[in-house]
């Protein structure tokens, strides 16, 4: 019987390989997994191709018209027309040659043309000055550069005399040389000196000892008024002071938050809620109208200046709430270890607490340093020539009457480039300092 | 005992107010105080000095006086002849209406945006992922701006409404006009209205109170009917169909009111220069609510998307398991236990949009800060009295929002034991 059977049809060899079906493969195979793999799915997809179609058929023309050399929007309309880029609504063409004309009015504000080289020069400082901060591989040394380059941003921009700016440098080398010379004393001692001395100083030592330098060598560069100061500079001035100033107050506020001390909890938690809880724009307008009544008589000092206080209070108290949250967040354990090893609070929050909780509110702390920076346009509304205001002064000239899209286009992109770089940097922070297994 | 005698007493010695840390504490909070105090007095001081060098007094009595402006949008009765009071409040609620309005369309868009970037769809998410990043990193002034201008700029006027070679039409079945004064929309009339009552201060229409008490009374009864449902379901396993008694008891109540009054609604027309009839939501109002609704909306997004990536996996491979379809996994098992994770940020981007509604300035909407905190100190010159009350209103709104939604979050917070 077995052998009856025929085994013809048994193959000997393998078939070779088939291709896939074209719609299994390649692009086809992609575009029906991501964009066509459901009936919800592919009428969203129709719907975002049709959206984009839209826009780029709303914008792309008038940006393909762009008109780069003009001096006045009428001249820009003329070449437009000339050109034949016109729809029935007149004229279709984007007009860049108001970001061209106004380019150093858009960066530097009033400040004096001839000194456009100081800002500049500050800005390339300031790129040197923060690259140690941000990247571990730019060599050490440069960080004493970062230390003096507040002195030398204020001393560049301000202008005036150069003794006033060392001076007040001055201040903080007493600060140090008390911390260090009094250290046989005792710790209490040397910080209460290291605290006191400086502030001593820069009550009645700083203004008569610098206007004396000033008489014997009167060394220094021309002042520049802050009423002068406009434009990104200006954003970058009142956003670069806060996020520097505001991390290490909002680091005291969490602490004191924290704190088992009723007083000092209770001064923490009504500056942080009061400050959240009030628009910037309120504290700003205090600033402008207010700070007046609350200084003695007679003073008056720099907007710019009680504008940066205004946003750095303001940033303070969000930092603070960011910052607790990551001491939250740190297991019971870590403070209790501290306490083991015998370690003072100053030292446990210096050693182990504040790397760790920092490191946790990594995220919160770089979100409120671009809500900080986004927030200094704000200052139009008390004055101040930031980008936004310069746009209105622009279109109150009668050559770029009507012109909104061009400059609302830049300022954003500037905007969007510094936003988005800090995001992207904090990421990569957070990628570098991991230390869990993965 | 001989016991105690072990420990060495101790007498108190001043030095251990700064070494003894149970001491310390003591002298630096009573250091402090010391501080704060003087702080303050300074502070005062100054002010008293400042204000007799101004011949100023400090009254908050300027409030009564005539404000002698005119408000455009007015929700409350206002007129010239009002007092400073009555604008405040009058700015205090076109503050709300645009923190209730810029609110509720946030959380839908954020909602929408941020399940949408989770997609497996390749080019939705992307989409998505370009509006989040492009809302986030620009500063929601220049975004209130860029809607201004849009409403300004690129709007048909109302003259373009009118003739035969109308440039513009109005859309909605010519109900809704857009123009570059505003959105007309519809507004309800009632034949036989109810009148308003006159609570001396403000008068608000009976026809409008009746609706909501009816709507809430029907809201109320359908709740009891959903409860007894459950009730029912729980003690017999089987749940009484109520579909149909919920839908005729939340709107049949309703449906007849309107009828009762002879509810219809007035369309707006082109009379004259611009439009009359029904409801004109002004240029200011639009731009404030959208600039800040999508500015809003892309950080809700974010933490919504944070949220749903919050819960793990195994939620929804377990809700797979059990053969739920996606649809249903999203609405019954990711999104309540995402929840919890989204309404804490999520308060704190209600505050967020409710203090950026005093931007209106930029767009000329008349709210708290235009009112009270701008176009008052400007007559009056009371700044330091203006800028305190403002700001006290603000702080109050504040908490109020953040208590409200910390009761909500109470409620929807994982109960552990």
């Amino acid at each position: 019987m077995s052998d009856s059977i025929d085994l013809t049809y048994v193959r000997t060899e393998m078939l070779p390989e088939q291709t896939p079906p074209t719609n299994a493969i390649g692009a086809v195979r992609w575009v029906r997994e991501n964009l066509f793999n459901g009936i919800l799915n592919s009428i969203l997809t129709i719907l975002s191709i049709l959206a984009v179609i839209w826009i780029v058929m709303a914008i792309g023309p008038w940006l393909m018209n762009s008109i780069w050399n003009s001096d006045s929007l009428s001249q820009c309309r003329e070449i437009l027309t000339a050109a034949g880029s016109v729809n029935h609504e007149g004229t279709h063409g984007a007009c860049w040659g108001v970001i061209k004309e106004r380019w150093p009015q858009l960066l530097f504000g009033f400040y004096p043309s001839e000194l456009y080289w100081r800002p500049t020069v500050t800005f390339v400082m300031m790129c040197i000055a923060i690259a140690p901060i941000l990247f571990p591989s730019v060599p050490r040394k440069v960080l004493w550069f970062s230390a003096a380059y507040p002195f030398l941003a204020v001393f560049m921009l301000w202008g005036g005399s150069i003794w006033v700016t060392i001076t007040a440098a001055l201040g903080f080398f007493l600060g140090f040389a008390a911390l260090t010379g009094l250290a046989g004393f005792g710790t209490l001692v040397a910080t209460t000196g290291a605290i006191l001395i400086p502030i001593l100083y820069w009550l009645f030592g700083w203004t008569p000892l610098s206007d004396g330098l000033t008489n014997i060598m009167p060394w220094g560069i021309e002042p520049v008024t802050t009423s002068d100061f406009g434009g990104f500079m200006l954003s970058i001035i009142i956003g670069l002071s806060g996020i520097v100033l505001s991390l290490p107050l909002g680091i005291l506020f969490a602490l004191g938050r924290q704190s088992n001390m009723v007083l000092i909890k209770t001064v923490s938690v009504v500056f942080i809620e009061f400050i959240r809880g009030v628009p910037l724009i309120t504290l700003l307008f205090t600033a402008s109208l207010l700070l007046n009544y609350f200084l003695p008589p007679g003073t008056n000092f720099d907007l710019v200046l009680r504008v940066i206080i205004m946003v750095t209070l303001f940033a303070t108290a969000y930092m603070a709430e960011v910052i607790r949250g990551g001491l939250a967040a740190l297991p019971r354990g870590q403070y209790e270890a501290a306490d083991a090893l015998g370690l003072d609070y100053w030292k446990a929050q210096r050693l182990i607490i504040m790397p760790q909780a920092l490191k946790i509110s990594i995220p919160g702390i770089v979100n409120t340093f671009i809500g900080l920076f986004k927030d200094t346009t704000l200052v139009v509304f008390i004055g101040l020539m930031d980008p936004i205001g310069l746009a209105s002064a622009i279109r109150a000239n009668s050559a770029w009457q009507g012109i909104y899209w061009e400059l609302f286009i830049f300022i954003g992109a500037v905007f969007w480039i510094f936003c988005f770089s800090m995001s992207r940097y904090s990421m990569h922070l957070e990628r570098r300092l991991k230390t869990d297994h993965k | 005992m001989a016991m105690d005698s072990g420990a060495p007493k101790e007498s108190f010695r001043l030095s251990m107010l700064l070494y003894d840390s149970r001491y310390r504490s003591y002298t630096i909070q009573i250091f402090v105080l010391f501080c704060l105090m003087l702080g303050a007095a300074w502070l005062v001081d100054n002010t008293i000095k400042n204000l007799a060098a101004l011949g100023k007094d400090f009254s908050f009595s300027f409030l009564w006086n005539v404000s002698g402006y005119d408000i455009s949008q007015r929700p409350i009765e206002y007129t010239s002849t009002s007092t400073h009071a009555r604008a405040a409040i009058v700015g205090l609620t076109n503050t709300i209406i645009l923190a209730v309005m810029g609110c509720v369309t946030a959380t839908v868009l954020g909602v929408l945006a941020g399940v949408l970037r989770l997609s497996t769809n390749w080019i939705v998410a992307r989409l998505m992922t370009i509006y989040i990043e492009t809302f986030r990193n620009i500063p929601a002034l220049l975004w209130i701006l860029v809607f201004g201008a849009v409403m300004a700029e690129a709007m048909p006027a109302p003259r373009d409404f009118r003739g035969a070679d109308a440039t513009a039409s109005m859309s909605l079945f010519d109900s809704v006009a857009i123009t570059n004064r505003g959105v007309y929309v519809p507004g309800p009339l009632f034949d036989r209205s109810l009148g308003s009552v006159d609570l001396g201060f403000i008068s608000p229409s009976l026809d409008a109170l009746a609706f909501i008490v009816v709507v809430i009374l029907s809201i109320w009864a359908n709740k009891r009917l959903v409860n007894h449902a459950t009730a029912v379901q729980n003690a017999t396993g089987i749940r009484p169909v109520t579909w149909w008694k919920s839908i005729l008891t939340l709107f049949v109540p309703a449906i007849l009111l309107l009828l009762a009054l002879g509810f219809h609604l007035e369309y707006p027309a082109l009379r004259g220069f611009n439009f009359s009839g029904g409801i004109q939501l002004r240029s200011s109002l639009i731009a404030m609510w959208l600039g800040l609704s999508v500015y809003t909306a892309a950080f809700i997004a974010e933490n919504v998307r944070a949220g749903i990536m919050a819960i793990s996996t195994g939620q929804s491979e377990a809700a797979a398991a059990l053969g739920m379809q996606p649809g249903k996994t999203m609405r019954l098992v990711i999104l309540p236990q995402a929840m919890r994770v989204i309404i804490p940020p999520l308060i704190s981007q209600y505050l967020n949009l409710t203090k950026n509604t005093s931007l209106g300035l930029a767009v000329g909407y008349m709210d708290l800060r235009s009112t009270l905190g701008g176009i008052t100190i400007n007559q009056t010159g009371r700044e330091l009295e203006g800028m305190m009350l403002m700001m006290l209103i603000y702080l109050v709104l504040s908490l109020l929002i953040s208590s409200a939604m910390n009761v909500y979050n109470n409620r929807v917070k994982l109960k552990e034991r």
